[in-house]
């Protein structure tokens, strides 16, 4: 898949790959030490988070947590 | 008031690998309006992944609702945890603005099946929610027809990439057994008729004595 930016497509794709290996080979297997993947992650967060300023995504938006709070949807 | 919808899949494939494909979910043939996917944020917090990634999709909405949309594409934020004690995926999705024309949360829990061994089962609820005064009411209904409809879709999409990554190992052998019973009857067949053409040459014989 492509990113939100175009110039992160490239840097996107190199996490993805190596996340889905750590999440397979390590994560799945009970090592949830997760610095395999972050300098990628953190080159490619740069990307993303530029490129989103650029389209004017609503930063404040995307941060709020949801899952796992009060806010949550209920079940009628 | 909003529409709720809920509903209950199974999966044959057991948890790890829905949580492995649920990452490569996309691209697949019933995603065609998902135009890009990014990871914004992501951490192990004791024990559980914690992921939020970004989605945009098309927005294909009926003529009458142009009105009130005017984005040709809607951004989705879609917060997941992945416990991988207890296997256990939750996700949770909205849209990213246009809350108050129309707001659609789906929450799924993936989870190890307890009649199916082996499977996966994943519990769907989702909410659709509209303020527009006077519209609510017509623009609570579409979306809720229109999640309805995309739901089947979206686990056709996502058996598709299991699918692929996992060819089933019970289908393996069922079409092991069809091609062979076909074989069998093949050869069945073709001795039959050596059979019958090995009697038939002495009767042939015998009434054509010439």
């Amino acid at each position: 898949m492509n990113s939100v930016g175009e110039a992160c497509n490239d840097l996107k794709k190199e996490y993805d790959a190596c996340f889905n290996s750590w999440f397979s080979e390590h994560f799945l297997k009970g090592n949830t030490n997760d610095s395999m993947c972050a300098p990628l992650f953190k080159v490619y967060q740069q990307c993303v988070k530029k490129a989103m300023k650029d389209q004017n995504i609503d930063i404040q938006e995307v941060k709020k947590d949801i899952l796992g709070t009060d806010n949550e949807k209920k079940i009628p | 008031m909003p529409k709720y919808f809920s509903d209950t899949i199974i999966f044959n494939y057991n948890w790890d690998q829905v949580a492995q494909g649920f990452w490569k979910k996309y691209p697949n043939p019933n995603s065609k309006h998902v135009l890009t996917e990014d990871t914004y944020e992501r951490e192990v917090r004791s024990g559980k992944l914690c992921s939020k990634r970004l989605l945009s999709k098309t927005n294909n909405i009926p003529k009458w609702a142009e009105r009130f949309f005017h984005a040709k594409h809607v951004n989705i934020i879609e917060e997941s945890i992945v416990d991988p004690a207890n296997k256990i995926l939750v996700t949770y999705t909205r849209n990213l603005g246009y809350t108050k024309v129309m707001s659609v949360t789906e929450k799924v829990i993936y989870q190890e099946s307890d009649q199916h061994p082996g499977k996966t089962v994943a519990l769907r609820s989702a909410w659709i929610d509209s303020q527009v005064r006077g519209f609510s009411r017509a623009i609570c209904a579409f979306g809720y027809e229109r999640f309805k409809k995309n739901c089947n879709k979206m686990v056709g999409g996502f058996n598709h990439v299991l699918a692929n990554l996992y060819p089933l190992p019970n289908t393996i052998p069922n079409t092991f057994a069809t091609v062979s019973a076909a074989a069998k009857l093949k050869d069945a067949a073709k001795n039959a008729s050596e059979l019958a053409k090995s009697k038939a040459v002495p009767i042939y014989a015998s009434l054509h004595p010439n």
